[in-house]
Protein backbone atom coordinates (compact mmCIF):
# COMPACT_ATOMS: atom_id res chain seq x y z
CA UNK A 1 0.00 0.00 0.00
CA UNK A 2 1.41 3.39 -1.00
CA UNK A 3 1.46 5.81 1.90
CA UNK A 4 3.42 9.06 1.94
CA UNK A 5 5.17 10.49 5.00
CA UNK A 6 4.58 13.94 6.46
CA UNK A 7 8.08 14.07 7.97
CA UNK A 8 10.49 16.76 6.80
CA UNK A 9 14.03 15.53 6.05
CA UNK A 10 15.33 18.91 7.27
CA UNK A 11 13.99 18.04 10.75
CA UNK A 12 15.70 14.61 10.92
CA UNK A 13 18.07 14.22 13.90
CA UNK A 14 20.42 11.94 11.98
CA UNK A 15 21.13 11.38 8.28
CA UNK A 16 23.67 8.96 6.87
CA UNK A 17 24.44 7.88 3.31
CA UNK A 18 25.31 4.18 3.06
CA UNK A 19 27.32 3.23 -0.01
CA UNK A 20 26.61 -0.07 -1.76
CA UNK A 21 28.72 -2.78 -0.16
CA UNK A 22 28.78 -1.01 3.24
CA UNK A 23 26.76 -1.66 6.40
CA UNK A 24 24.80 0.59 8.74
CA UNK A 25 24.42 -0.32 12.41
CA UNK A 26 22.73 2.06 14.80
CA UNK A 27 20.22 2.12 17.66
CA UNK A 28 16.78 3.60 17.02
CA UNK A 29 14.82 4.35 20.18
CA UNK A 30 11.20 3.46 20.85
CA UNK A 31 9.00 6.16 19.33
CA UNK A 32 11.60 7.31 16.83
CA UNK A 33 11.01 6.92 13.11
CA UNK A 34 13.61 5.58 10.69
CA UNK A 35 13.42 6.01 6.91
CA UNK A 36 15.42 4.09 4.30
CA UNK A 37 15.60 6.11 1.10
CA UNK A 38 16.46 4.52 -2.26
CA UNK A 39 18.50 7.40 -3.69
CA UNK A 40 19.06 6.17 -7.25
CA UNK A 41 16.44 3.41 -7.56
CA UNK A 42 16.28 -0.40 -7.68
CA UNK A 43 18.60 -0.84 -4.72
CA UNK A 44 18.08 -3.69 -2.22
CA UNK A 45 18.60 -2.75 1.45
CA UNK A 46 19.02 -6.03 3.38
CA UNK A 47 17.87 -5.25 6.91
CA UNK A 48 17.84 -6.94 10.33
CA UNK A 49 16.51 -5.63 13.67
CA UNK A 50 17.41 -6.62 17.24
CA UNK A 51 16.02 -5.60 20.60
CA UNK A 52 18.68 -3.26 22.01
CA UNK A 53 17.88 -4.54 25.51
CA UNK A 54 18.19 -8.22 24.54
CA UNK A 55 19.66 -8.85 21.08
CA UNK A 56 18.63 -12.52 21.30
CA UNK A 57 15.18 -11.11 20.55
CA UNK A 58 15.34 -10.18 16.85
CA UNK A 59 13.31 -9.65 13.72
CA UNK A 60 11.61 -12.82 12.57
CA UNK A 61 10.44 -12.98 8.97
CA UNK A 62 8.37 -16.08 9.78
CA UNK A 63 6.47 -14.60 12.74
CA UNK A 64 5.92 -11.38 10.78
CA UNK A 65 4.38 -12.90 7.66
CA UNK A 66 2.40 -15.56 9.51
CA UNK A 67 0.75 -13.11 11.90
CA UNK A 68 -0.16 -10.65 9.12
CA UNK A 69 -1.26 -13.50 6.83
CA UNK A 70 0.66 -12.09 3.88
CA UNK A 71 4.19 -12.65 2.57
CA UNK A 72 4.85 -9.06 1.43
CA UNK A 73 5.65 -6.07 3.62
CA UNK A 74 4.21 -2.58 3.16
CA UNK A 75 2.61 0.29 5.09
CA UNK A 76 0.72 -1.15 8.05
CA UNK A 77 2.95 -4.21 8.40
CA UNK A 78 3.97 -4.95 11.98
CA UNK A 79 7.55 -6.24 12.07
CA UNK A 80 7.66 -8.97 14.70
CA UNK A 81 10.38 -10.64 16.72
CA UNK A 82 11.15 -14.31 17.34
CA UNK A 83 9.16 -13.81 20.57
CA UNK A 84 6.22 -12.68 18.40
CA UNK A 85 6.42 -9.12 19.82
CA UNK A 86 6.00 -6.04 17.61
CA UNK A 87 9.41 -4.38 17.09
CA UNK A 88 8.51 -1.75 14.48
CA UNK A 89 5.60 -0.72 12.29
CA UNK A 90 5.90 0.37 8.67
CA UNK A 91 4.21 3.78 8.77
CA UNK A 92 4.99 5.01 5.25
CA UNK A 93 5.98 3.31 2.01
CA UNK A 94 6.19 4.78 -1.48
CA UNK A 95 7.41 1.53 -3.05
CA UNK A 96 4.39 -0.66 -2.20
CA UNK A 97 5.92 -4.07 -1.64
CA UNK A 98 9.04 -5.44 0.04
CA UNK A 99 10.38 -8.99 0.25
CA UNK A 100 11.29 -10.92 3.38
CA UNK A 101 11.62 -14.48 1.98
CA UNK A 102 14.58 -14.16 -0.38
CA UNK A 103 17.19 -13.81 2.36
CA UNK A 104 20.51 -12.09 1.87
CA UNK A 105 23.25 -12.86 -0.58
CA UNK A 106 26.30 -14.65 0.79
CA UNK A 107 29.53 -15.74 -0.81
CA UNK A 108 28.49 -19.33 -0.09
CA UNK A 109 25.03 -19.07 -1.63
CA UNK A 110 26.58 -17.24 -4.60
CA UNK A 111 28.57 -20.41 -5.35
CA UNK A 112 25.29 -22.34 -5.57
CA UNK A 113 23.30 -19.72 -7.45
CA UNK A 114 25.94 -18.60 -9.95
CA UNK A 115 29.31 -20.36 -9.99
CA UNK A 116 31.72 -21.96 -7.51
CA UNK A 117 34.38 -19.59 -8.81
CA UNK A 118 32.30 -16.55 -7.76
CA UNK A 119 32.93 -17.37 -4.11
CA UNK A 120 34.96 -14.23 -3.49
CA UNK A 121 32.47 -11.65 -4.79
CA UNK A 122 31.28 -9.21 -2.12
CA UNK A 123 28.00 -10.15 -0.46
CA UNK A 124 25.56 -8.88 2.19
CA UNK A 125 26.46 -11.53 4.72
CA UNK A 126 30.12 -10.48 4.55
CA UNK A 127 29.08 -6.90 5.35
CA UNK A 128 27.18 -8.22 8.38
CA UNK A 129 30.15 -10.34 9.50
CA UNK A 130 32.28 -7.19 9.46
CA UNK A 131 29.52 -5.28 11.29
CA UNK A 132 29.28 -7.74 14.18
CA UNK A 133 33.06 -7.92 14.53
CA UNK A 134 33.55 -4.14 14.38
CA UNK A 135 30.77 -3.54 16.93
CA UNK A 136 31.68 -5.83 19.80
CA UNK A 137 29.61 -3.73 22.19
CA UNK A 138 26.51 -5.59 20.99
CA UNK A 139 28.00 -9.03 21.70
CA UNK A 140 26.82 -10.39 18.38
CA UNK A 141 28.22 -13.04 16.03
CA UNK A 142 27.28 -15.26 13.11
CA UNK A 143 24.39 -16.92 14.96
CA UNK A 144 22.74 -13.49 15.15
CA UNK A 145 22.66 -13.16 11.38
CA UNK A 146 19.20 -14.45 10.56
CA UNK A 147 16.48 -14.06 7.91
CA UNK A 148 16.20 -10.44 6.84
CA UNK A 149 13.96 -7.99 5.06
CA UNK A 150 14.92 -7.02 1.52
CA UNK A 151 13.58 -3.49 1.30
CA UNK A 152 12.85 -2.43 -2.30
CA UNK A 153 13.20 -6.00 -3.59
CA UNK A 154 10.53 -7.77 -5.62
CA UNK A 155 10.27 -11.55 -5.10
CA UNK A 156 6.83 -12.68 -6.29
CA UNK A 157 5.39 -16.01 -5.05
CA UNK A 158 2.87 -17.81 -7.27
CA UNK A 159 -0.19 -19.85 -6.28
CA UNK A 160 1.47 -23.06 -7.52
CA UNK A 161 4.49 -22.53 -5.28
CA UNK A 162 6.94 -20.71 -7.59
CA UNK A 163 9.36 -18.02 -6.43
CA UNK A 164 11.22 -15.64 -8.74
CA UNK A 165 13.50 -12.64 -8.47
CA UNK A 166 12.03 -9.88 -10.61
CA UNK A 167 13.19 -6.43 -11.55
CA UNK A 168 12.69 -4.04 -8.70
CA UNK A 169 9.55 -1.91 -8.42
CA UNK A 170 11.50 0.84 -6.69
CA UNK A 171 12.75 4.05 -8.29
CA UNK A 172 14.90 7.04 -7.34
CA UNK A 173 13.51 8.77 -4.25
CA UNK A 174 11.25 5.92 -3.10
CA UNK A 175 11.37 5.20 0.61
CA UNK A 176 10.05 3.08 3.44
CA UNK A 177 9.57 4.42 6.94
CA UNK A 178 9.21 2.58 10.24
CA UNK A 179 8.32 3.67 13.75
CA UNK A 180 10.09 1.70 16.50
CA UNK A 181 7.90 0.11 19.22
CA UNK A 182 11.00 -0.82 21.26
CA UNK A 183 14.64 0.28 21.28
CA UNK A 184 16.12 -1.55 18.29
CA UNK A 185 19.52 -2.05 16.73
CA UNK A 186 19.13 -1.48 12.99
CA UNK A 187 21.59 -3.48 10.88
CA UNK A 188 21.51 -2.83 7.13
CA UNK A 189 23.69 -4.23 4.39
CA UNK A 190 23.40 -2.04 1.33
CA UNK A 191 23.50 -4.92 -1.12
CA UNK A 192 26.60 -5.28 -3.34
CA UNK A 193 25.15 -8.10 -5.51
CA UNK A 194 26.22 -7.89 -9.18
CA UNK A 195 24.76 -11.18 -10.41
CA UNK A 196 21.02 -10.61 -10.39
CA UNK A 197 18.46 -7.84 -11.02
CA UNK A 198 17.88 -7.00 -7.34
CA UNK A 199 20.11 -3.93 -7.81
CA UNK A 200 19.59 -3.63 -11.56
CA UNK A 201 23.19 -4.95 -11.82
CA UNK A 202 24.36 -1.57 -10.54
CA UNK A 203 24.46 -1.21 -6.72
CA UNK A 204 23.89 2.39 -5.57
CA UNK A 205 23.76 4.28 -2.23
CA UNK A 206 20.80 4.52 0.16
CA UNK A 207 20.22 7.13 2.87
CA UNK A 208 19.02 6.39 6.40
CA UNK A 209 17.18 9.17 8.26
CA UNK A 210 15.97 9.22 11.87
CA UNK A 211 13.34 11.51 13.44
CA UNK A 212 12.42 11.91 17.10
CA UNK B 1 16.14 -50.44 1.23
CA UNK B 2 17.05 -52.23 4.42
CA UNK B 3 15.45 -50.60 7.45
CA UNK B 4 18.00 -50.29 10.25
CA UNK B 5 15.66 -48.92 12.88
CA UNK B 6 12.02 -47.93 13.10
CA UNK B 7 10.33 -45.89 15.76
CA UNK B 8 7.19 -43.83 16.21
CA UNK B 9 7.23 -40.27 17.47
CA UNK B 10 3.88 -39.58 19.10
CA UNK B 11 2.03 -36.30 18.65
CA UNK B 12 3.32 -33.29 20.65
CA UNK B 13 6.75 -34.95 21.03
CA UNK B 14 10.29 -33.79 20.25
CA UNK B 15 13.53 -35.59 19.50
CA UNK B 16 16.99 -34.98 18.09
CA UNK B 17 19.80 -37.13 16.71
CA UNK B 18 22.88 -37.03 14.56
CA UNK B 19 22.45 -38.88 11.31
CA UNK B 20 25.38 -39.89 9.12
CA UNK B 21 25.89 -39.08 5.46
CA UNK B 22 24.62 -42.01 3.41
CA UNK B 23 21.66 -42.71 5.66
CA UNK B 24 18.09 -41.82 4.79
CA UNK B 25 15.09 -40.99 6.88
CA UNK B 26 11.57 -41.89 5.85
CA UNK B 27 8.87 -40.02 7.75
CA UNK B 28 5.31 -41.37 7.47
CA UNK B 29 2.11 -39.71 8.67
CA UNK B 30 0.31 -42.52 10.50
CA UNK B 31 -3.17 -41.03 11.03
CA UNK B 32 -3.22 -38.04 8.62
CA UNK B 33 -2.88 -34.38 9.57
CA UNK B 34 0.68 -34.63 10.94
CA UNK B 35 3.14 -31.74 11.14
CA UNK B 36 6.87 -32.18 11.68
CA UNK B 37 8.84 -29.08 12.66
CA UNK B 38 12.49 -29.60 11.76
CA UNK B 39 15.82 -27.78 12.04
CA UNK B 40 19.20 -29.01 10.70
CA UNK B 41 22.76 -28.23 11.88
CA UNK B 42 26.26 -29.40 11.01
CA UNK B 43 27.48 -31.34 14.08
CA UNK B 44 31.09 -30.42 13.19
CA UNK B 45 30.24 -26.71 13.23
CA UNK B 46 26.91 -25.85 14.82
CA UNK B 47 27.07 -22.36 13.28
CA UNK B 48 26.26 -24.00 9.95
CA UNK B 49 22.52 -24.51 9.87
CA UNK B 50 19.49 -25.04 7.63
CA UNK B 51 18.71 -21.85 5.74
CA UNK B 52 15.18 -21.61 4.35
CA UNK B 53 15.69 -18.49 2.18
CA UNK B 54 18.84 -19.94 0.59
CA UNK B 55 17.01 -23.23 0.00
CA UNK B 56 14.02 -21.54 -1.67
CA UNK B 57 15.87 -19.03 -3.82
CA UNK B 58 18.50 -21.52 -5.05
CA UNK B 59 15.73 -23.71 -6.44
CA UNK B 60 13.28 -20.92 -7.36
CA UNK B 61 10.56 -22.50 -5.30
CA UNK B 62 8.25 -21.63 -2.42
CA UNK B 63 7.33 -25.27 -1.70
CA UNK B 64 9.53 -28.32 -1.10
CA UNK B 65 9.05 -31.74 -2.71
CA UNK B 66 10.88 -34.51 -4.63
CA UNK B 67 13.99 -33.16 -6.36
CA UNK B 68 14.56 -30.37 -3.86
CA UNK B 69 17.60 -30.20 -1.60
CA UNK B 70 17.72 -28.65 1.86
CA UNK B 71 20.63 -26.21 2.01
CA UNK B 72 22.75 -24.87 4.83
CA UNK B 73 23.77 -21.21 5.02
CA UNK B 74 27.22 -22.35 3.83
CA UNK B 75 26.08 -23.41 0.35
CA UNK B 76 25.98 -27.12 1.13
CA UNK B 77 23.24 -29.72 1.05
CA UNK B 78 22.22 -31.36 4.32
CA UNK B 79 19.77 -33.70 2.63
CA UNK B 80 17.85 -34.35 -0.57
CA UNK B 81 14.13 -35.07 -0.88
CA UNK B 82 14.33 -38.21 -3.01
CA UNK B 83 10.70 -39.30 -2.62
CA UNK B 84 7.53 -37.54 -1.50
CA UNK B 85 3.85 -38.45 -1.76
CA UNK B 86 2.61 -34.95 -0.82
CA UNK B 87 4.05 -32.50 -3.37
CA UNK B 88 4.24 -29.62 -0.91
CA UNK B 89 6.01 -29.07 2.41
CA UNK B 90 6.30 -25.52 3.71
CA UNK B 91 9.19 -23.69 5.39
CA UNK B 92 8.11 -20.07 5.93
CA UNK B 93 5.41 -20.09 8.62
CA UNK B 94 7.67 -20.75 11.62
CA UNK B 95 6.62 -22.35 14.84
CA UNK B 96 3.65 -22.60 17.16
CA UNK B 97 4.13 -20.76 20.46
CA UNK B 98 2.54 -21.33 23.87
CA UNK B 99 0.20 -18.40 23.13
CA UNK B 100 -0.98 -19.90 19.80
CA UNK B 101 -1.63 -23.27 21.41
CA UNK B 102 -3.57 -21.87 24.36
CA UNK B 103 -5.64 -19.61 22.10
CA UNK B 104 -6.63 -22.38 19.66
CA UNK B 105 -6.71 -25.54 21.77
CA UNK B 106 -6.75 -24.41 25.38
CA UNK B 107 -4.10 -24.71 28.05
CA UNK B 108 -3.21 -28.24 29.15
CA UNK B 109 -0.13 -28.41 31.34
CA UNK B 110 1.97 -31.46 32.06
CA UNK B 111 0.66 -31.37 35.64
CA UNK B 112 -2.91 -31.56 34.35
CA UNK B 113 -2.54 -34.00 31.51
CA UNK B 114 0.84 -35.76 31.72
CA UNK B 115 1.71 -37.06 28.26
CA UNK B 116 -1.45 -35.57 26.76
CA UNK B 117 -0.31 -32.01 27.48
CA UNK B 118 -0.57 -29.34 24.79
CA UNK B 119 3.11 -28.85 23.97
CA UNK B 120 4.12 -26.09 21.51
CA UNK B 121 6.77 -26.15 18.78
CA UNK B 122 8.83 -23.25 20.13
CA UNK B 123 9.37 -24.83 23.56
CA UNK B 124 9.95 -28.24 21.96
CA UNK B 125 12.81 -26.79 19.88
CA UNK B 126 14.28 -24.94 22.89
CA UNK B 127 14.49 -28.22 24.83
CA UNK B 128 16.30 -30.09 22.05
CA UNK B 129 18.57 -27.15 21.09
CA UNK B 130 19.83 -26.75 24.66
CA UNK B 131 21.25 -30.30 24.53
CA UNK B 132 23.84 -29.05 22.03
CA UNK B 133 24.54 -25.67 23.61
CA UNK B 134 22.12 -23.97 21.22
CA UNK B 135 19.34 -21.56 22.11
CA UNK B 136 16.97 -18.83 20.96
CA UNK B 137 19.60 -17.22 18.76
CA UNK B 138 20.06 -20.46 16.84
CA UNK B 139 16.42 -21.09 16.02
CA UNK B 140 16.32 -20.34 12.30
CA UNK B 141 13.25 -20.68 10.07
CA UNK B 142 12.16 -24.30 10.39
CA UNK B 143 10.63 -26.81 8.04
CA UNK B 144 7.00 -27.77 8.57
CA UNK B 145 6.94 -31.14 6.83
CA UNK B 146 3.49 -32.51 5.86
CA UNK B 147 2.04 -28.97 5.96
CA UNK B 148 1.02 -26.70 3.09
CA UNK B 149 0.62 -22.92 3.05
CA UNK B 150 -0.12 -21.45 -0.39
CA UNK B 151 0.13 -17.80 -1.45
CA UNK B 152 -2.20 -15.94 -3.85
CA UNK B 153 -1.28 -13.14 -6.28
CA UNK B 154 -1.72 -10.51 -3.55
CA UNK B 155 0.58 -12.41 -1.21
CA UNK B 156 -2.12 -13.71 1.14
CA UNK B 157 -1.14 -16.91 2.94
CA UNK B 158 -3.69 -19.76 2.94
CA UNK B 159 -3.09 -22.73 5.27
CA UNK B 160 -4.42 -25.90 3.64
CA UNK B 161 -6.08 -28.03 6.32
CA UNK B 162 -6.10 -31.80 5.77
CA UNK B 163 -3.17 -31.65 3.33
CA UNK B 164 -1.49 -34.81 4.63
CA UNK B 165 -3.37 -38.09 4.62
CA UNK B 166 -2.72 -41.31 6.53
CA UNK B 167 0.20 -43.06 4.84
CA UNK B 168 1.72 -39.98 3.23
CA UNK B 169 5.50 -39.97 3.48
CA UNK B 170 8.69 -38.10 2.62
CA UNK B 171 12.19 -39.54 2.19
CA UNK B 172 15.26 -37.48 3.15
CA UNK B 173 18.67 -38.74 1.96
CA UNK B 174 21.51 -37.20 3.95
CA UNK B 175 24.42 -35.82 1.92
CA UNK B 176 26.50 -34.84 4.98
CA UNK B 177 26.48 -35.69 8.68
CA UNK B 178 23.60 -33.72 10.17
CA UNK B 179 22.15 -32.88 13.55
CA UNK B 180 18.37 -33.19 13.19
CA UNK B 181 16.09 -31.38 15.66
CA UNK B 182 12.41 -32.23 15.27
CA UNK B 183 9.00 -32.04 16.89
CA UNK B 184 5.47 -33.19 16.10
CA UNK B 185 3.67 -30.17 17.55
CA UNK B 186 0.85 -28.50 15.58
CA UNK B 187 1.51 -26.15 12.67
CA UNK B 188 1.26 -22.51 13.83
CA UNK B 189 -1.67 -21.89 11.44
CA UNK B 190 -3.64 -25.02 12.36
CA UNK B 191 -7.22 -23.89 13.04
CA UNK B 192 -8.80 -24.01 16.49
CA UNK B 193 -10.51 -27.12 17.78
CA UNK B 194 -9.09 -30.31 19.26
CA UNK B 195 -5.31 -30.27 19.69
CA UNK B 196 -3.98 -32.31 16.72
CA UNK B 197 -1.95 -35.08 18.40
CA UNK B 198 -0.56 -36.76 15.30
CA UNK B 199 2.13 -39.50 15.40
CA UNK B 200 4.81 -39.98 12.76
CA UNK B 201 6.70 -43.18 11.95
CA UNK B 202 10.44 -42.79 11.40
CA UNK B 203 12.42 -45.38 9.42
CA UNK B 204 16.22 -45.14 9.35
CA UNK B 205 17.65 -46.78 6.23
CA UNK B 206 20.94 -47.15 4.38
CA UNK B 207 20.72 -45.02 1.22
CA UNK B 208 22.13 -45.75 -2.21
CA UNK B 209 24.73 -43.21 -3.32
CA UNK B 210 23.23 -40.67 -5.77
CA UNK B 211 23.84 -41.77 -9.37
CA UNK B 212 24.39 -39.50 -12.38
CA UNK B 213 20.64 -39.71 -13.09
CA UNK B 214 19.70 -38.68 -9.54
CA UNK B 215 16.45 -36.70 -9.31
CA UNK B 216 17.89 -34.15 -6.87
CA UNK B 217 21.32 -33.72 -8.47
CA UNK B 218 19.63 -33.04 -11.82
CA UNK B 219 16.75 -30.93 -10.54
CA UNK B 220 18.56 -27.70 -11.47
CA UNK B 221 22.07 -26.41 -12.18
CA UNK B 222 22.10 -24.93 -8.66
CA UNK B 223 21.78 -28.40 -7.10
CA UNK B 224 24.73 -29.67 -9.17
CA UNK B 225 26.78 -26.85 -7.69
CA UNK B 226 25.45 -27.65 -4.21
CA UNK B 227 26.58 -31.26 -4.57
CA UNK B 228 29.95 -29.95 -5.83
CA UNK B 229 30.26 -27.87 -2.62
CA UNK B 230 29.54 -30.99 -0.54
CA UNK B 231 32.23 -32.87 -2.45
CA UNK B 232 34.77 -30.14 -1.64
CA UNK B 233 33.74 -30.23 2.02
CA UNK B 234 34.14 -34.01 2.22
CA UNK B 235 37.63 -33.61 0.70
CA UNK B 236 38.44 -31.24 3.54
CA UNK B 237 38.28 -28.09 1.39
CA UNK B 238 35.12 -26.54 2.78
CA UNK B 239 35.05 -23.70 5.27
Amino acid sequence: MIKHSQLDPAQAIDRKIVAAGDYYMQVVKAGQTVRILDLEGNQAADTLFYSAADPAERYSAMDTIREQGNVYLSAGSLLRSNENNVMLEIVADTCGRHDTLGGACATESNTVRYDLEKRCMHACRDSWMLAVNENEQYGMGKRDITHNINFFMNVPITDDGGLTFEDGISAPGKYVEMQAHMDVIVLISNCPQLNNPCNAYNPTPVEVLIWD
Amino acid sequence: MQVEYTTTLGGACHWSFRIRRGMQLRLTDIDGGANVGMLLYNPENLLERYNAPDTLKAQHTFKLTTGNCLYSDMGRIFCSITDDSLGWHETVCGNSTAAHIEQRFGHKSYQDAHNDWNQNGYDAFLVELAKYGLGRKDMAANLNLFSKAAVDDEGNIRYVAGHSKAGDSILLRFEMDTLVIMHTCPHPLHPAGDYPRKPVRIDFEQASAPGEDDVCLNHCAENRRGFANNRLYLMGLGA
